[in-house]
């Protein structure tokens, strides 16, 4: 236990991720590929925050889907939680993505056919060792109440505004309690002020639950709550600033 | 073993249950549901339909044995045969025939004697008149003790009328009635002389009846089916040498091919619904797994396993079936009952309820049908990357065009019920693999030919761009260019509508040869009598007696008698056949023939005709040709050698071929053929079919008259009979024939379906950029004529490959070649499909096109 205390909780090395060049499907040659991502490196310790802006196109989306296990690098290696997660194969993967991971998307994600509570109960439905059905539910309600949205558990989301909408994704993001938060552009879609408020769940269950949170962004505002802020540029961090907050 | 033990956790049944509920109540279902319930339907509203229809004709023909059931022996039934009747509740009657001479007024004649007891006959009716050439009405009497019924043609040759005295043996009897028709007696083809009837408790005073005397000893039975099948059951073991038991399924093979050709016919075309539902419901299921993938995206996004996908899918499959199969089923009894109430006053006996087997058919196709082709793309879906929930990959590519081992073995799966049933309702595994692998081949030679067109019209397309992109033909242009831009889709879909129009163009040329091949096989003027016992030194006087009474020249077959005695040198015995038919054919006497050439109505099936080879026609093998029906029943080959037994002599010849008779056609056929000069030492009599007009019935007494020794058969009544079958097959062939269209029509509607959610978005933002809406319609229209027309093409040529197969093949009957075929292929399905793809597509141009962008 006291190890993995001070293990961190992701570490990523000389990560790249090459896609080949779709452009032109017919005529595919060895050197036709596209480099999105060049050698990463990352670390993130347990509790921190970290941001990673950078313009459209640069490799955010890309960077935090290998992170999560939801892609495979070209070359590199990622230890979530102490694991190579390469080692690891989907289910696995899966697994620990169920076990470790939450997520917050641009557009929500939130299966359109499924109640807000349901939504949310979702990643422990999923769990093979999760409790019963009962105790899901209640996790469930309370972490919408948290998010100020008990009135309207049994919403879909075509009901639900943008923002309601995203602060039913957190709900669902944080009800596995998840040691590690993975959020893409998560205001990306709401205005302003509707940001801010989602925003604020956000870091406010982050904190309650001593989240690690890995935030994909291009908000320099947003990003600036976060402990670091990393910018990426072309695939590359052009450079690692360590922002304190404050 | 994990996989089984995940389907049981209540998590994934909470899910998948929620996730289909939600589903159906969003209407995502409805194509596959409907595609599942005709499939059920389809088989079961046939099943039901020839479950009952053989139920009722099967009691129908017990008229022709006057029973349910015969025991026929050549010795007093002994008491384990009779006194269990009353065990299984069944009634019973007994007859006794046998020929005697008859005496009246000084003339004796020979007669066939029937003794009957109470209760005779115990289905059908006799028929008396008054007198001779009076009008005739059903009776339930019988014969008097002391009294006799005479048929007309003994009263003719005894020169007698009703109420004069005739001598029996050591009986003085009155005749009480001109007995002018008995139900079993159509049945009975064969006997020579003319009837006398009378009653059971005056044999004995007759005196004829002694040691070895030659008498047919009939106990006939009627009750519950399953009452008179179980005492069958019960009785067959314990049959002695001599007796033989007579179902109704053993009736006349007229009746039984008749029958036999309907029920392939309507399994088939159920058959063919249900793969084109299962087309239907793999496409459905295809689109399904399409709108799910940002489902499962997002399961495995937050920890679902790869098995707990397939595991959520698979329940909801189950379920989804579980719920469809009953209710295909219920729609198959119903669409029956209409059936039968459209019959209406056809049928003439009460319908018996139809069986549970169908019932479980019905329940297995659905199964059957989800499992084997829903399950598939469905199972893809465990592949899906995670990676989507962060970015949109396209849906094809999403789709991961490697198919898993589980889904090949759910194809497998679904391929083998597709076997069994084809098998299951063609009762015969050559014709069901025809059907089979022809369909499977036609639709894959389909593809090919939907692949190398949509290639061409893009190189065609390619062609046109760069020369003619001045030239103001947008709507072509872009309805062409969505053909093109996505040729896998496009692919698919030719073939889906192919084979759509394929069938239904195949089932509509089949079911019109069939119809007019019934039609024309029993034409107002197939025969309706037979004439026996003409001798060979009265051929001529009888042919020139019929031509002189306008007539024509009727054809005169020979007819040797003669018992099967040895196999290859192997004595045969009745004992060695647990078949009943087998034994009854075996232990009788029956008709072996000559020809020189084949009849029309004949098809040599294996081996040889004789006389095709030898230039020199004089001189003939000594050979056989056997019917195949009676070869399988004996189990006969080619090269087997024969021995019969013929007045006493045994003669033996190698079987040279097998021929398919087409019993249907009433005319004069022999089981067993050789060619002519082979039986010329052996005593023969002669047989004719004819046709004769209701008015020129006179003529007959006048030809009874003239040669006395002939026996004149009626068969109008079994002519009745067949003639009501394909009255009634008819209509339900056309019956199922609208399940077939409904499900070809599914099968458009989902391949129309399956491009919907890509042009639904295109359209919407072409319409965002200003394109007109007439403009789009006209795109719409182009894309789907060219569809359908490259579709009907193809399927005007498949199907006439097909039926011209099947034609020849299965029904034996000629293919017309017809040009129509391929004008509607073309044309109606250019036509149709078009109108469909607007009408199916309309909302692609009708919905505004922010809410359609916004929903994405
Ligand atoms: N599968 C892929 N094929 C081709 N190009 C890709 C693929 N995935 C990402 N890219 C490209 O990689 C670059 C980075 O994409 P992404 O990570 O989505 O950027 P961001 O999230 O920063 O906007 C983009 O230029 C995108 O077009
Ligand atoms: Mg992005």
């Amino acid at each position: 236990m006291s190890e993995s205390v001070n293990q961190p909780i992701l570490l990523v090395e000389g990560l790249g991720k090459n896609v080949a060049n779709h452009a032109n499907r017919e005529h595919v040659s060895a050197d036709d590929e596209l480099v999105i991502l060049h050698d990463i490196d990352l670390c993130i310790q347990r509790g921190d925050s970290v941001a990673i802006v950078g313009p459209s196109g640069s490799g955010k989306s890309t960077l935090l889907g290998l992170m999560a296990g939801l892609d495979v690098p070209t070359r590199g290696t990622i230890f979530l939680d102490g694991k190579n997660i390469l080692q690891l194969n989907e289910d696995e993967r899966a697994a620990l993505r169920g076990e470790k991971i939450g997520f917050v998307f641009q557009s929500f994600q939130l299966l359109p056919s499924f109640t807000a509570l349901e939504n949310v109960m979702l990643p422990l439905e999923l769990q093979d060792n999760g409790g019963t059905y009962a105790q899901a539910r209640e996790q469930a309600g309370q972490l919408l109440a948290r998010v100020g949205l008990s009135e309207r558990e049994h919403h879909y989301p075509s009901q639900l505004s943008g923002g309601e909408q995203q602060r039913v994704a957190i709900a669902r993001a944080f009800v596995s309690k998840p040691s590690l938060l993975f959020a893409d552009e998560p205001t990306g879609n709401l205005d302003t002020h509707t940001g801010q408020q989602v925003i604020d769940f956000m870091f406010e269950l982050n904190r309650e639950q001593d989240t690690t949170l890995v935030l994909v962004t291009h908000d320099h505002v947003l990003a600036n709550r976060c402990a670091r802020v990393l910018e990426l540029q072309d695939g590359q961090f052009c450079r690692a600033a360590k922002v304190e907050q404050g | 073993m994990a996989f089984y033990q995940g389907l049981l956790s209540q998590n994934v049944w909470r899910l998948s249950l929620r996730m289909l509920g939600r589903d159906w109540r969003a209407g995502e279902l409805r194509i596959l549901l409907i595609a599942i319930i005709i499939a059920v339907a389809c088989v079961t509203s046939v099943g039901f339909f020839t479950d009952r229809i053989q139920q009722a004709l099967n009691y129908q023909s017990g008229e022709l044995l006057g029973a349910d059931l015969r025991v026929a022996a050549d010795h007093p039934l002994p008491a384990r045969v009779t006194a269990s009747a009353k065990n299984y509740d069944l009634r019973s009657a007994e007859t006794r025939s046998f020929r005697s001479m008859v005496q009246a007024g000084g003339v004796s004649r020979l007669a066939e004697i029937k003794a009957v007891s109470p209760g005779y006959p115990l289905r059908g009716a006799l028929k008396t008149a008054p007198a001779r050439f009076a009008k005739d009405n059903m009776t339930q009497d019988l014969p008097q003790p002391g009294e006799a019924w005479a048929g007309p043609q003994l009263l003719q040759q005894l020169g007698a009328r009703v109420g004069d005295q005739l001598q029996l043996g050591h009986a003085q009897l009155r005749i009480a009635a001109v007995l002018t028709y008995e139900p079993d007696r159509s049945g009975d083809m064969f006997s020579i002389a003319p009837r006398l009837l009378i009653n059971l408790s005056d044999l004995s005073v007759t005196g004829l009846i002694q040691e070895g005397s030659h008498v047919h000893y009939r106990f006939l039975l009627a009750g519950e089916p399953g009452a008179v099948a179980d005492y069958r059951q019960a009785l067959m073991p314990h049959l002695q040498r001599g007796e033989n038991i007579e179902g109704a399924e053993d009736a006349r093979p007229e009746v039984r091919s008749a029958m036999q050709r309907a029920q392939q016919f309507l399994g088939l075309a159920a058959v063919v619904a249900v793969m084109l539902a299962c087309v239907a419901i793999a496409m459905a299921a295809r689109r399904y797994a399409q709108r799910h993938l940002d489902t499962c995206a997002m399961l495995r996004c937050f920890g679902a396993s790869q098995n707990r996908i397939n595991h959520i899918f698979l329940l909801q499959l189950i379920v989804l079936s579980l719920f469809a199969g009953p209710l295909g089923v219920l729609s198959g009894f119903l669409a029956q009952e209409g059936l039968v109430v459209l019959l209406g006053q056809l049928i003439i006996t009460d319908l018996p309820a139809p069986s549970w087997m169908t019932v479980w058919v019905g329940l297995l196709v659905a199964m059957g049908g989800v499992l084997g082709f829903a399950l598939p793309p469905v199972l893809q879906l465990r592949d899906v990357p995670a990676l989507r929930v962060l970015r949109r990959v396209a849906v094809q590519s999403a789709m991961s065009p490697r198919l898993q081992p589980a889904a090949l073995l759910a194809y497998l799966f679904g391929l083998m019920m597709l076997v069994l049933l084809v098998i299951y309702q063609a009762g015969d595994v050559v014709l069901g693999g025809i059907l089979l692998s022809g369909l499977l081949l036609a639709t894959l030679l389909l593809w090919a030919a939907a692949t190398f067109l949509t290639w061409g019209l893009n190189c065609f397309l390619q062609y046109f761009l760069r020369n003619f992109s001045q030239s103001k033909a947008s709507a072509w242009h872009l309805g062409l260019v969505n053909l093109t831009r996505n040729r896998h889709v496009s692919t698919l879909q030719v073939m889906a509508f192919g084979v759509g129009l394929m069938v239904l163009l195949l089932l509509t040329i089949v079911r019109g040869d069939l119809l007019q091949g019934w039609a024309k096989g029993l034409s107002e003027n197939a025969p309706n009598r037979f004439v026996i016992n003409i001798q060979s030194q009265q051929l001529t006087d009888v042919r020139h007696f019929f031509t002189q009474n306008g007539m024509g020249d009727v054809e005169l077959f020979p007819m040797v008698r003669g018992r099967l005695t040895a196999i290859n040198g192997v004595s045969v015995s009745s004992q060695q056949y647990a078949d009943s038919r087998a034994k009854g054919l075996v232990e009788r006497e029956f008709n072996l023939s000559w020809a020189e050439k084949l009849q029309i109505d004949n098809h040599i099936v294996q081996g040889r005709w004789w006389g095709e080879s030898s230039g020199d026609k004089k001189r003939f093998p000594r050979e056989f040709s056997v019917e195949e029906g009676i070869a399988k029943t004996l189990g006969l080959k080619l090269g087997d050698r024969l021995t019969y037994l013929i007045s006493g002599e045994s003669f033996t010849a190698t079987v040279s071929s097998l021929r398919s008779v087409q019993w249907d056609s009433f005319r004069a056929n022999f089981f067993v053929l050789t060619p002519p000069g082979m039986l010329d030492n052996y005593p023969a009599s002669y047989i004719t079919s004819f046709f004769l007009p209701a008015e020129k019935s006179g003529v007959l007494d006048e030809l009874v008259h003239v040669f006395p020794n002939l026996t004149v058969i009626d068969i109008t009544a079994i002519m009745d009979q067949v003639r009501l079958i394909i009255e009634r097959v008819s209509m339900a062939v056309e019956f199922v024939f609208l399940f077939t269209l409904a499900a070809g029509l599914l099968v458009m509607t989902a391949a129309i379906q399956s491009t919907l959610d890509v042009r639904l978005h295109e359209n919407a933002v072409l319409r965002a950029l200003g394109a007109r809406r007439r403009r789009l319609w006209q795109s719409l229209a182009v894309e789907f004529f060219s569809l359908g027309a490259l579709a009907g093409l193809l399927a005007a040529f498949f199907a006439s490959v097909l039926g011209a197969v099947i034609a020849y093949r299965v029904l034996e009957m000629d293919y017309l070649f017809s040009p129509w075929l391929w004008v509607w292929g073309l044309l109606g399905g250019g036509v149709g499909v078009g109108l469909a793809g607007i009408i199916g597509t309309r909302q692609v141009v009708n919905s505004p096109p922010l809410a359609v962008l916004q929903k994405l």
